[in-house]
């Protein structure tokens, strides 16, 4: 795709998060402004970038395996299971080296195991990944033993909320994370082997395309991915929360997908308009907490914009709003000719 | 001489049979460090009252516990403690256990039946425990203008709906404290420091902020780091409150960047010990309710020595 293929196909995002950016703007007006406090950048839009990190890079995994005409509902618990993992490390006085290692290993591990199930069982990737997103809660409270994990592991905790040059590391994160991923899939014909697979896995085996070590390996990406995500929120609070960490983000980062225009049923993908999507959920979230409304109305609201939203993307109200312009022009074309004929219909 | 000794020997032995009490205890489950620290203190408490404790995790689930509640009774044990998951559903065991003649002592956590099918209810009274921290703000702050952030619990929950409410009560009357922004942070810590990091945007960048009210102790360990990241110093700049007394807390207090904290002592078999001898001895019906002490901490209360003396209790 080169440079303004790739913008029509992220115009629509694009667009979504200009309104939703504007929206929160005219209830919380210093929303955009951005400050520099120390060598750090502070602001509302610095906070979106740092607090979208979970969601964006999950996101990046997630956009790979629905592009498979897969799903991943186990990051969120193996979010949970890789910050328990890179704690115990820290708090057992092993390297920094060693934890961030052993939380991407198992993350890893744990795509190998979802893949294993998707690929090679031909379980349906949504019952496959259930199994994990049920237990992965519970091996990660036997990994901190039903506490919260706490640690003060200075390293650790810059992977949460330090900075360089000005913007938070977790912002950095899925900025390149999203960048390499993109580049693989884009720059080699994985990408096009990944949407072959979603569009019909039987024509691409026959093809000769390894379906097995692709869907094997986009179930890694996912579960690396969450591995990451998983260090930034542990790192952030400087504490492995197994029961909270990355609860239900897993939805999120569907939605993420689903906002980013990549149809569940698999095929086609971008992996930049699902960073977008995860842009604009983020921004809702920070959003709502700035406007001050009362905590009942927060997930009302979130989910009357996110109607909205899909609402606007949708293909079939795309075809009648085209079609009453279409009218009205006509219209417009040959005078007042339609009305009477509706007059005459009364 | 023999005789005698033997005879002495299972006098002792009959002895202790007689005085040792045997206790069953239907605990929820595990669902929180405060939970498990619950558990401790009361094999504790047992302990060091030579008390027989039969132990039985429900694992979340009324249908164990109702199970557990059964088979106590079925032993013929001295008196039960029930944690009970959820208020309904209990008459029907708790009369089993009644005409068993088995008190049972509810900690905790209340049940909708009767009163009378129970000795008598431990518990700590949510809206105090707000009132508790609300005093304080209003004692430490004086007639200076105060505008507070409050972190709420989950939304709708009873703690969360109690403890917003408490703290109205503590800070009525003092025109100079205002709530200016409040947002759930779901108990946890990650929420508690997202949402914190909006409110510090609402307000000035924090300046505008004199102090935060958590209901609950981990978001408010959240918030403090959220602080700390945005320049300004907690427990100085912001002043912190919030509620539980976790071991963390105590070494925030003992950094100097928290404030105070109100306990949600996990000590409620002490006072139901306490209750239930006395019934033994001489058949002293207890009030129905036993309100534990809502005790506030702050950083003159040795928060070092409180964090030791917690942090093995299972929190």
């Amino acid at each position: 795709m080169n440079g303004t293929g790739l913008l029509r196909r992220v115009a629509p995002q694009l667009l979504t998060l200009a309104a939703v950016l504007a929206l929160v703007t005219v209830f919380f007006p210093s929303f955009l402004s951005v400050g520099l406090s120390g060598d750090r950048l502070v602001g509302s839009p610095i906070d979106v970038l740092k607090r979208g990190a979970p969601v964006a890079l999950l996101a990046i995994g997630m956009t790979l395996v629905i592009a498979t005409r897969g799903i991943d509902l186990s990051v969120g618990a193996i979010m949970a299971i890789c910050g328990a993992s890179a704690a115990f490390a820290v708090d057992q006085g092993w390297s920094l080296g060693v934890a961030v290692l052993l939380a991407l290993g198992a993350g890893l591990l744990c795509g190998l195991w979802n893949g294993f199930l998707v690929a090679v069982l031909g379980i349906q990737p949504i019952v496959a990944t259930l199994i994990l997103m049920v237990a992965g809660r519970g091996i990660a409270q036997l990994i901190t033993e039903g506490q919260i994990l706490t640690f003060s592991d200075a390293g650790f905790a810059f992977l949460g909320s330090g900075a360089v040059l000005g913007l938070p590391v977790p912002a950095w994160a899925w900025i390149l994370a999203g960048i390499v991923v993109g580049l693989v899939v884009r720059r080699t014909a994985l990408g096009l082997l990944i949407e072959s697979v979603g569009v019909n896995l039987r024509a691409s085996r026959l093809a000769g395309v390894n379906s097995t070590v692709l869907l094997l390996t986009v179930y890694m990406i996912s579960g690396l991915c969450a591995a990451l995500a998983g260090l930034i929120v542990t790192g952030d609070i400087r504490g492995a929360d197994a029961n909270n960490a990355g609860l239900w983000l897993e939805l999120d980062a569907i939605l993420a997908v689903a906002i980013g225009g990549t149809s569940l049923l698999g095929g086609r993908f971008s992996i930049l308009a699902s960073l977008i999507g995860a842009m604009i959920i983020q921004s809702i979230n920070t959003g709502i907490l700035l406007a001050g409304f009362p905590p009942e109305f927060n997930l009302v609201i979130k989910a009357i914009l996110v109607l909205l939203i899909l609402m606007l993307q949708s293909p079939r109200l795309g075809d009648v709003a085209a079609g009453l312009l279409a009218r009205r022009r006509r219209a417009d074309e040959t005078g007042a000719a339609p009305r009477p004929v509706q007059e005459a219909g009364r | 001489m023999t005789k005698i000794l033997l005879a002495s020997a299972s006098a002792l032995v009959l002895g202790t049979a007689a005085s040792a009490q045997v206790v069953g205890f239907s605990q929820i489950g595990s669902e929180s460090g405060w939970r498990a620290a619950e558990t401790t203190v009361t094999q504790q408490e047992a302990e060091a009252r030579g008390i027989d404790l039969q132990f039985s995790d429900a694992q979340q689930k009324q249908e164990n516990q109702i199970a557990a509640v059964r088979s106590f009774v079925a032993q013929g044990v001295d008196a039960i403690l029930l944690a009970p998951v959820v208020a309904t559903g209990w008459d029907a065991v708790l009369e089993e256990a009644k005409e068993a003649e088995i008190p049972v002592v509810l900690l905790d956590r209340m049940v909708d039946s009767d009163p009378s099918l129970y000795l008598t209810a431990v518990g700590s009274d949510l809206v105090h425990e707000g009132e508790v921290a609300g005093q304080w703000l209003a004692e430490q702050v004086g007639e200076e203008p105060c505008r507070v952030v409050e972190l709420q619990g989950t939304t709708g929950s009873s703690p969360a709906i109690d403890r917003a409410q408490g703290f109205r009560n503590g800070i009525e009357g003092h025109a100079n404290i205002e709530i200016v922004q409040s947002q759930t942070g779901d108990f946890t810590r990650a929420q508690g420091k997202t949402v914190m990091e909006a409110f510090l945007q609402a307000e000035n960048g924090g300046a505008d902020i004199c102090a935060l009210y958590a209901h609950n102790d981990d978001m408010a360990v959240g918030a403090i780091q959220a602080i700390k990241e945005a320049g300004l110093k907690p427990g100085e700049d912001i002043l912190v409150v919030s509620i539980d007394a976790v071991p963390d807390i105590f070494q925030a207090m003992a950094a100097g960047e928290a404030n105070a904290t109100v306990e949600l002592t996990p000590n409620m078999a002490g006072p139901a010990f306490d209750a239930l001898q006395a019934y033994w001895d001489n058949g002293t019906e207890p009030e129905k309710f036993i309100q534990t002490e809502s005790k506030l901490y702050t950083q003159a209360d040795d928060p070092q020595g409180e964090y030791d003396r917690r942090k093995g209790l299972g929190y």
